[in-house]
């Protein structure tokens, strides 16, 4: 069984490829479908695939890269990119990023700053998780009580709209994002890339997590279109990432091509279920995938606060996250075939009339 | 095709643009630790690779940002290709909701 595995050039281990055609796939699924990179699901995946830690993270990063490009070429043909929106948000992220990175520097010189970090990530993931679920919630009261009224809600409707309260801020210039069907002033997206650029520079995370839903409930994007945007961004901070880590040799990119060959697939089969999926959908689907996050990271911060109980701790945050992958992925999975033979069933019947 | 061209162009201005400032925030990416790949284990194309990156990380770092998006965009071009040979309309998509 030999040929399963591939000797890495520059770290010189074998690594079982099947794997990581797998692993790409799955998450090139589930990012696709979110718009995020997915970092914290891929790192511990080419772990466990027996990738030394300092490449994990270097090679997680390049196929990311590749990833989301082809995502975004995806989602821009349906018009779920706002590149006009993108382009303003990079400056902002990347300042943001870049304030933060220097400001956890910093803190580590004063302190130890890990677990302090991780409490921070945890405290926000709570509170996107809310954010998400309370507005899943109002939106359903909404239906329930136009129902009720004899009435139908606006497809376009949501539950939490504390976008429409940012848009009544006119401080010049204003801009009008097309794909996004937004009016604002220029500062909004800028202010909210630098915020959740901060906060990915102080947590040391890519951001699609945050991102996403800033587009969502601060900018005010129809779901799809934060998808497609996020990702956008996605694409350009990996090249950036994969760029930084490279030029310190920690980049394994036979490993990533192969992970890019699942995920070139995975990426389609994601963008395209999207098609099929309501904006509604996708939201939810995300707060669980947010709240598998948080869980992994409490399992992560149990095993770090004590020793006797740390590999159960670490070994069960690894399961969990790349069980969900599996999971969510194998779902979508299925949302794409249905939703295809669908397409097809009613093409057909639309020929034959 | 061109519109992926004009895209592709604008990734990677952007790439030129802010990729120091970027890569600083990154934190430099990890510890400087010296790796040095074992090149007599490989031959052809993978011996090629390995030497890059013994000689150059800063050519090796050059070829994989140019090779990764060129080959997302292969492999994005191919998969497309695919899914439209399956029917699906790959252009349009209704934007609601609920």
């Amino acid at each position: 069984m030999d040929w399963l595995y591939v000797l890495m050039p520059i770290s010189g281990v074998d690594i079982f490829w099947p794997g990581l055609i797998i692993l790409g796939l799955g998450v090139g699924i589930i990012g696709a479908f979110f718009g995020m990179g997915g970092a914290w699901m891929v790192t511990p995946g080419l772990n466990i695939l027996g990738f030394p830690m300092a490449f994990a993270i270097g090679t997680d990063i390049a196929h990311m890269a590749g990833k989301s490009l082809i995502s975004t070429l995806r989602h821009g043909k349906f018009g779920n990119v706002d590149y006009k929106l993108g382009v303003v948000m990079i400056a902002g992220t990347v300042v943001g990023f870049e304030i933060g990175a220097q400001m956890i520097m910093w803190l580590e010189r004063i302190g130890r700053v890990d677990v302090t970090v991780r409490y921070m990530y945890l405290v926000l993931l709570g509170f996107i998780t809310w954010l998400v679920f309370s507005d899943v919630i109002k939106r359903l009261r909404m239906e329930k009580e136009a129902r009720k009224a004899g009435k139908e809600v606006d497809k376009l409707a949501r539950g939490i709209e504390w976008h429409k309260t940012f848009h009544k801020i006119k401080i010049p210039p204003m801009m009008h994002f097309k794909m996004a069907g937004v009016t604002c002033t220029m500062w909004l997206p800028i202010f909210i890339s630098l915020l959740t650029g901060w906060l990915a520079g102080i947590l040391g995370i890519g951001g699609g997590l945050l991102r996403m839903p800033a587009l969502l409930y601060f900018v005010g994007c129809p779901t799809h279109v934060a998808v497609g945007t996020d990702l956008f961004e996605v694409a350009i901070s990996g090249l950036y990432g994969t760029a930084s880590y490279t030029y310190k040799g920690r980049t394994e990119l036979v490993a990533a091509m192969i992970m890019l060959i699942g995920a070139s697939v995975g990426a389609q089969i994601g963008a395209v279920a999207t098609k099929y999926v309501k904006g509604y959908g996708i939201r939810i689907f995300f707060g669980f995938a947010v709240v598998v996050c948080a869980v992994s990271i409490i399992c992560k911060l149990i095993a770090a606060a004590n020793p006797d109980v740390r590999v159960l701790f670490d070994t069960l945050a690894t399961v969990l996250i790349l069980g969900m992958v599996a999971a969510m992925s194998t779902y979508i999975f299925a949302l794409f075939v249905r939703g295809v033979k669908k397409e097809l069933a009613d093409k057909k019947a639309r020929q034959g009339k | 095709m061109r519109k992926v061209w004009i895209k592709l162009t604008v990734l990677l201005s952007f790439l030129f643009i802010v990729m120091p400032g970027k890569a600083l925030a990154a934190g430099g990416g990890g510890e400087l630790i010296v790796i040095v790949a074992d090149t007599r284990r490989f031959t052809g194309a993978m011996a090629w690779w390995t030497d890059m990156y013994n000689d150059s990380h800063l050519l090796f770092a050059l070829a994989t940002i140019i090779i990764i998006p060129v080959v997302g965009v292969i492999m994005g071009v191919i998969a497309d290709v695919v899914m439209s040979r399956i029917g699906i309309d790959l252009k349009h998509r209704e934007l609601a909701e609920h």
